[in-house]
C-alpha cells in the first residue's frame, strides 16, 4: 500500500512538470511582457526597453527559461514579475486569502450537501424532496457571479433593516480595525458569511443531488434490510450501514470539489474583494506576466493531483474491498 | 415439544398486503392464515410472485411503506401489526429473526463480520463491546467458520457466498430467537454448499428450539427439513399438511402440478415431465373464480365462478379445491415424448482434446505483472455425438462457461484441439468459421439479458438468418414456422420480448439459436433462471426438439437432477477438469469419483421418507480458488476418501494427478486413484 501510493506521487511530480511547461511554454507564446513599456507616451529608450527584454530573459529558447524558472522554485524562489517583486511572498499571502475563504464553505458545502442529499433519498418523492431538487436545479442554473451578486444585495438590505452594519461584503476584515482577539475575529466571520454562503450554496446543490442518487442506491440494498431484521431501528440502520456505503463514491467528488475551488472562485473572490488564487491568475494575464501564470497553474496542479491522491486514500480508508 | 397444546409462536390471519404499481393495485397476499409451533419447521412453498416473500416481510415489518397490510399478525400473543419501528426493532433480531437469499448482498460491505454479528448482540443487550466480540466468535464458530477468532476480523468480500450464509445464520440465532424465517436461504449456493447450510439450519434449529419459516421453491429442501408444508399460488395458501401428507397425497391440483414438473435425481432418464400449462395470473385484477383454474386440469364450470375456500380434506391437510374431496384424481394427459436415443455408434459432432483455458492473474497499475495463473479450464477432452445429449456438471467456479466460450470461440486454443463436425478449429479462416458458426448455436442463461429489449421477436429470429445471407421472402417464410416449433404462435412476431414471461423468452432464444438449422446447439444454464413449472415445458421442447431435429445438445447445468432428465451421458467437472464421464445410468446410480458421489448425495430428492433415510456426505469447506489448485489430486482437500486413507496412501494423491481411466462399461471413465462404485441415490 504504502509503496504503491508513492509510486502514485512520483507519477503526480511528472504530471505537474507537464502542466506547469505547458501554461509556461503557452505563456511564453502569447505574452508580450514589453507592450506595456513599448506602448508608454513618449517611448521610453531603446536601452530601457533592451534591459527590460534582459532582465525576464527574453532571448533565451523557452526551454531554458522553464528550467531556469523551474530550478528556482526547486529552491522555493518562484522568481520575480515583470514588475519586479517577488512571486514566493504573494503566492503565500494569495494561497493563504484563498484557502480562508474556501475551507469554510466547502465544509459546510459537503456537510449540509450530504444531509440534504440523505433526506431527499429517504424521503423521495415527497415534499421536501422536491423542494431540495428544485433548490438544487435553481442554484446550479444560476451563474455564480448572479449569486454573488444577489447575496451582496441582500446583505445591504440586512444591514439597512438592522440599521447598522451586520454582515460586511468587501475584504477580508475591516482596513485599520482596532479592536482585541475576539473583536477581531467576530469581525472577521462578519466578512466571511456572505462568501461563505456564495461557495456553500452552489456545492450543496451540487453535492445533495449526487449524494442523493447514492444514498437512493444504497436503499434498496440487501445489507439494510438485513441490519434491520438485526434489531436496528430504520433510522438508525440508515445512518450506520446505509450512508457509511453511500458515502464512498463521494470521497473522489469531494477532494476533487475542494482542489478545483479554490482556483475556480474567480468571482466569488472579485465579488466580495478577497484577493485570492483565481484573481491573482487573471491579474497575471492582464500582466502578460508569465511567471504568475505558471505559478499559480503549478499551485493548481499540485492541488489537483493532491486531492486525487487524497481521494485514493480516503477510498482506500472508507472501502475495505479496495486493496492498492 | 411438550404434551399439552402449544400456543403458536407466530399466528397470522387473513394477511393481505398490496402494493401500488403502474398498472394498478398488486395484491400480492390475499388473506393468507397460518400458524408456526415452537420448534416447529413450516415449508412455504410456491413460485414466484406467489406471495411467499412478501407475506414472511410483513412479519418482519420491513415492506415499503407504500405497502398496504391487513389482517393479523400475532407474536406470542402480541399483535405485530401497527407496530411504530421503534417496537418492532426491539423484537427484531431478538425474538424474530431472518435468513435472507442472497447472502453475497445481505452483509454490509464496509464492517468486519465480527463487528457485524457483535452488532446483533449489542443493539438488544447490555453488554459490554468485548463480551459481544468474544460471543460473535463463538457464534461464527458454531456456524462452522473455520478459524473464527481470525475470520471475526476479516471483511464480507474476503467470504465465500456459503461462508457468508453462515454468517448471517450466525446473526440470525445470536440472540437466541423464537421464530427464524429463512426466505430461500440456499438458493442462491452451490448444492454441496447448499447442504453445509441446511446443516447449519438444522443445528441452528436444535440449538435456539425455534420456530422455523423456510421459504423455497426447492420442493427437495423441504422435504428433508420441513414439518409441515403449505403451498401458495396468487397470493394465497392452496395447500396445507404435514410434509407426507403433501408429498404422497396431494390433493390441490397445483400442488400435484409441481411434484410432477420437476426433475427428480432418483427416477431414470428420459421420463417426460408434466408440466403446467400457461402462466401464474396477474394479481393485478383476479377474476372470481379459482386463480389456478386457467392451467388446471381438472377445471369444473365451478371453478370459474368461485374461488374455492382452504378446506379440510382430513384431520391434518387443508385444501383449496372443489374438487379435493373427490376420491383418485384422475392421472393428467401426457403429451407423449418418447425419446430414447441409440447414440454410440453415430457421427462425432463435437471433439474437444486437451482443451487448456488458462487467465493471467495481474497487479500492479503501471508495471502490470503476472502474479498467478486461473486454471478455468485444465485439460478436458469429451465427445458429442449426433443426435446426442452431453450434460456438463459441476459447481460454480469449476469451469463448466470458460470451456464453453472456448469452443463458441471457434478459433485455435492456447492448448488441445477442437474439432466441429471433424474441422479443426485451429486451421479456419474467417469465411470458414462463419459457415461452421451456423451449426454451432448457443442458448443462453438468462432469457431477459440475452435478448435485445428493442428488437420485436420477429427481427430477434431474422437476425442470424439475415447475417448468413436467406433471402427476405426465405426469412418471412421461416420466421412463423420457428415460433410455432417452439410452442409460441406466429402472430407473437411483432412483440417485443418484455411482453413475454421468463419461459416465453427462454422459448424465443432457443428458437434463434434453431433459425440456421444447426447440428450442435450448446445450452449454457437454459432452465435454471425459470421456475419448476415453466422449467419442466422448456425441458420437454428440448426433448422433442432433439429427437425432431437431430440436434446434439450440449448442455452445462448444476442441477444433476434437471441433467439426469435431459442428457444422454454426463461429465462431471471439478476445478477444471472432467473428473468423471460416463452415460447417464452408470454414473447416477453407480458414481465412481467421490466429488461425484458428494455432489449427488447433497442434492435434496422431493420425497420426504427417501429424504429422512438418506446419508449426506457432506463436504467440508469451499471450492479452492482456481488461482491456487492443490497439488496431485485437486479434489484431495475435500476429499471424505482421501482423509479416510492411511499416510503411505494419501501420498499418492498429494503427489500424483490422477488420470481419466476407463473403469465402467460404456466408456465409463473417472479420474481417481481409489476409485470405487458408490450408490449414494
Amino acid at each position: 500500500m504504502t509503496g504503491f501510493l508513492a509510486r502514485r506521487l512520483a507519477n503526480y511530480v511528472l504530471l505537474c512538470l507537464a502542466a506547469t511547461f505547458l501554461a509556461f511554454a503557452l505563456g511564453s507564446l502569447t505574452f508580450s511582457p514589453l507592450g506595456q513599456l513599448q506602448g508608454r507616451n513618449p517611448a521610453p529608450p531603446a536601452s530601457v526597453i533592451a534591459a527590460k527584454r534582459a532582465e525576464l530573459h527574453l532571448d533565451e529558447p523557452i526551454p531554458a527559461r522553464f528550467v531556469a524558472w523551474m530550478g528556482g522554485v526547486v529552491h522555493g524562489d518562484f522568481g520575480s514579475t515583470i514588475t519586479g517583486q517577488p512571486i514566493t511572498d504573494e503566492l503565500g499571502a494569495r494561497a493563504g486569502v484563498s484557502l480562508r475563504l474556501f475551507a469554510l464553505g466547502t465544509v459546510l458545502g459537503i456537510a449540509v450537501g450530504v444531509l440534504v442529499g440523505v433526506a431527499s433519498a429517504i424521503r423521495q418523492y415527497k415534499a421536501s424532496d422536491y423542494a431540495a431538487t428544485l433548490f438544487s436545479f435553481l442554484v446550479l442554473s444560476t451563474p455564480v457571479f448572479l449569486i454573488g451578486t444577489l447575496l451582496k444585495f441582500g446583505g445591504l438590505r440586512l444591514n439597512e433593516a438592522a440599521g447598522s452594519t451586520v454582515l460586511y461584503y468587501t475584504g477580508e476584515f475591516s482596513p485599520g480595525f482596532q479592536g482585541g482577539w475576539w473583536a477581531a475575529l467576530a469581525d472577521r466571520l462578519s466578512h466571511l458569511v456572505l462568501p461563505t454562503l456564495a461557495i456553500a450554496l452552489s456545492q450543496i446543490a451540487l453535492y445533495s443531488r449526487y449524494q442523493r442518487s447514492a444514498m437512493l442506491d444504497v436503499l434498496g440494498s440487501d445489507f439494510l434490510r438485513t441490519a434491520q431484521a438485526k434489531g436496528l431501528t430504520r433510522r438508525r440502520a440508515l445512518f450506520k450501514h446505509g450512508l457509511r456505503t453511500a458515502l464512498i463514491p463521494m470521497a473522489t467528488l469531494f477532494a476533487f470539489g475542494f482542489g478545483l475551488l479554490i482556483t475556480g472562485g474567480v468571482f466569488t473572490e472579485r465579488i466580495f474583494g478577497w484577493y485570492g488564487m483565481g484573481d491573482w491568475f487573471i491579474y497575471g494575464v492582464q500582466q502578460n506576466d508569465t511567471n504568475i501564470v505558471a505559478t499559480v497553474t503549478l499551485f493548481v496542479a499540485v492541488l489537483v493531483l493532491f486531492s486525487g491522491w487524497l481521494s485514493d486514500v480516503l477510498y482506500a480508508a472508507l472501502d475495505p474491498r479496495i486493496r492498492l | 415439544m411438550t404434551d399439552h397444546v402449544t400456543e403458536p409462536v407466530l399466528s397470522v390471519d387473513d394477511l393481505t398486503v398490496s402494493f401500488p404499481s403502474e398498472q394498478g393495485r398488486v395484491t400480492a397476499v390475499r388473506g393468507l392464515s397460518y400458524r408456526v409451533s415452537p420448534g416447529e419447521v413450516l415449508g412455504i412453498v410456491g413460485e414466484s410472485g406467489s406471495g411467499k416473500s412478501v407475506s414472511s416481510m410483513a412479519v418482519m415489518g420491513l415492506l415499503p411503506p407504500q405497502a398496504k397490510v391487513t389482517g393479523s399478525i400475532r407474536f406470542q400473543g402480541r399483535e405485530l401489526l401497527g407496530r411504530s419501528d421503534v417496537e418492532l426493532s426491539q423484537i427484531r433480531g431478538r425474538r424474530i429473526s431472518m435468513i435472507f437469499q442472497d447472502p453475497l448482498s445481505a452483509l454490509t460491505p464496509v464492517y468486519t463480520v465480527g463487528d457485524q454479528v457483535a452488532e446483533a448482540l449489542l443493539v438488544h443487550g447490555a453488554q459490554s463491546r468485548q463480551a459481544a466480540s468474544a460471543r460473535a466468535v463463538e457464534l461464527l464458530d458454531l456456524v462452522g467458520i473455520p478459524g473464527a477468532a481470525r475470520r471475526a476480523k476479516s471483511f464480507p468480500h474476503e467470504f465465500s457466498g456459503g461462508m457468508r450464509q453462515r454468517v448471517v445464520i450466525a446473526m440470525a440465532i445470536a440472540n437466541d430467537p423464537d421464530l427464524i424465517i429463512a426466505d430461500e436461504p440456499t438458493t442462491a449456493l452451490d448444492v454441496t454448499v447448499q447442504a453445509q447450510v441446511l446443516a447449519v439450519l438444522a443445528t441452528a434449529r436444535e440449538v435456539t428450539g425455534a420456530g422455523i419459516v423456510l421459504i423455497t421453491h426447492d420442493l427437495g429442501v423441504v422435504a428433508g427439513l420441513a414439518d409441515r408444508v403449505q403451498v401458495m399460488y396468487a397470493g394465497r395458501t392452496v395447500e396445507t399438511a404435514p410434509v407426507d401428507e403433501i408429498f404422497y397425497h396431494p390433493r390441490m391440483p397445483y400442488t400435484r402440478g409441481l411434484l410432477a414438473s420437476i426433475p427428480r435425481l432418483d427416477t431414470g432418464p428420459r421420463q417426460p415431465l408434466i408440466p403446467i400449462e400457461g402462466q401464474p395470473p396477474s394479481l393485478v385484477s383476479l377474476g372470481p373464480g379459482c386463480p389456478f383454474a386457467p392451467r388446471c386440469l381438472l377445471v369444473i364450470d365451478h371453478c370459474l365462478t368461485t374461488e374455492p375456500d382452504l378446506a379440510p380434506v382430513s384431520d391434518t391437510q387443508r385444501s383449496a379445491c372443489h374438487r379435493s374431496g373427490e376420491a383418485a384424481p384422475p392421472a393428467p394427459l401426457v403429451s407423449g415424448v418418447e425419446c430414447y436415443n441409440t447414440v454410440s455408434h453415430s457421427r462425432v459432432v463435437l471433439r474437444v482434446e486437451h482443451l487448456v483455458r488458462h487467465y493471467p492473474v495481474r497487479k500492479g497499475a503501471i508495471l502490470r505483472r503476472q502474479v498467478g495463473t486461473v486454471r478455468a479450464v485444465d485439460d478436458i477432452s469429451f465427445e458429442l455425438r449426433e443426435q446426442e445429449t452431453l450434460g456438463l456438471v459441476g459447481e460454480s467456479g469449476c469451469g463448466k462457461t470458460s470451456a464453453l466460450m472456448e469452443i463458441l470461440n471457434l478459433a485455435a486454443p492456447a492448448h488441445g484441439r477442437i474439432e466441429v463436425l471433424g474441422t479443426d478449429v485451429s486451421a479456419l479462416d474467417r469465411r470458414r468459421r462463419m459457415q461452421l458458426r451456423r451449426d454451432l448455436q448457443v442458448v443462453f442463461q438468462d432469457p431477459i439479458a440475452s435478448l435485445d429489449p428493442r428488437l420485436p421477436v420477429f427481427d430477434v429470429l431474422a437476425e442470424p438468418l439475415r447475417a448468413h445471407g436467406v433471402a427476405t421472402t426465405e426469412i418471412r417464410r421461416q420466421v412463423p414456422e420457428l415460433l410455432r416449433m417452439v410452442g409460441l404462435r406466429p402472430e407473437h412476431a411483432g412483440r417485443y420480448p418484455a411482453e413475454f414471461s421468463g419461459g416465453q423468452r427462454q422459448r424465443i432464444g432457443i428458437a434463434r439459436a434453431l433459425a440456421l438449422e444447426p447440428k450442435v446447439l450448446v445450452l449454457d444454464e437454459p432452465v435454471s433462471a425459470l421456475d419448476v413449472s415453466i422449467q419442466a415445458g422448456v425441458l420437454n421442447l428440448l426433448s422433442e426438439l432433439q429427437t425432431r431435429l437431430g440436434l446434439a445438445l450440449l448442455f452445462v447445468a448444476h442441477d444433476l437432477a434437471v441433467v439426469r432428465h435431459i442428457a444422454d451421458r454426463v461429465a462431471v467437472m471439478y476445478l477444471g477438469k472432467i473428473v468423471e464421464i460416463g452415460p447417464i445410468n452408470a454414473v447416477y446410480t453407480g458414481p465412481q469419483h467421490p466429488y461425484t458421489q458428494a455432489l449427488l448425495s447433497a442434492i435434496p430428492i422431493p420425497d420426504p421418507a427417501k429424504e429422512r433415510a438418506r446419508e449426506r456426505i457432506l463436504l467440508t469447506g469451499d471450492l479452492p480458488s482456481p488461482a491456487d489448485v492443490p497439488s496431485g489430486c485437486r479434489f484431495r482437500t475435500r476429499c471424505l476418501r482421501y482423509a479416510a486413507l492411511t499416510p503411505g496412501l494419501q501420498s499418492r494423491c498429494e503427489q500424483e494427478e490422477p488420470a481419466r481411466e476407463q473403469r465402467g462399461e460404456d466408456g465409463h471413465e473417472s479420474a481417481c486413484h481409489y476409485a470405487t462404485a458408490h450408490a449414494v441415490l
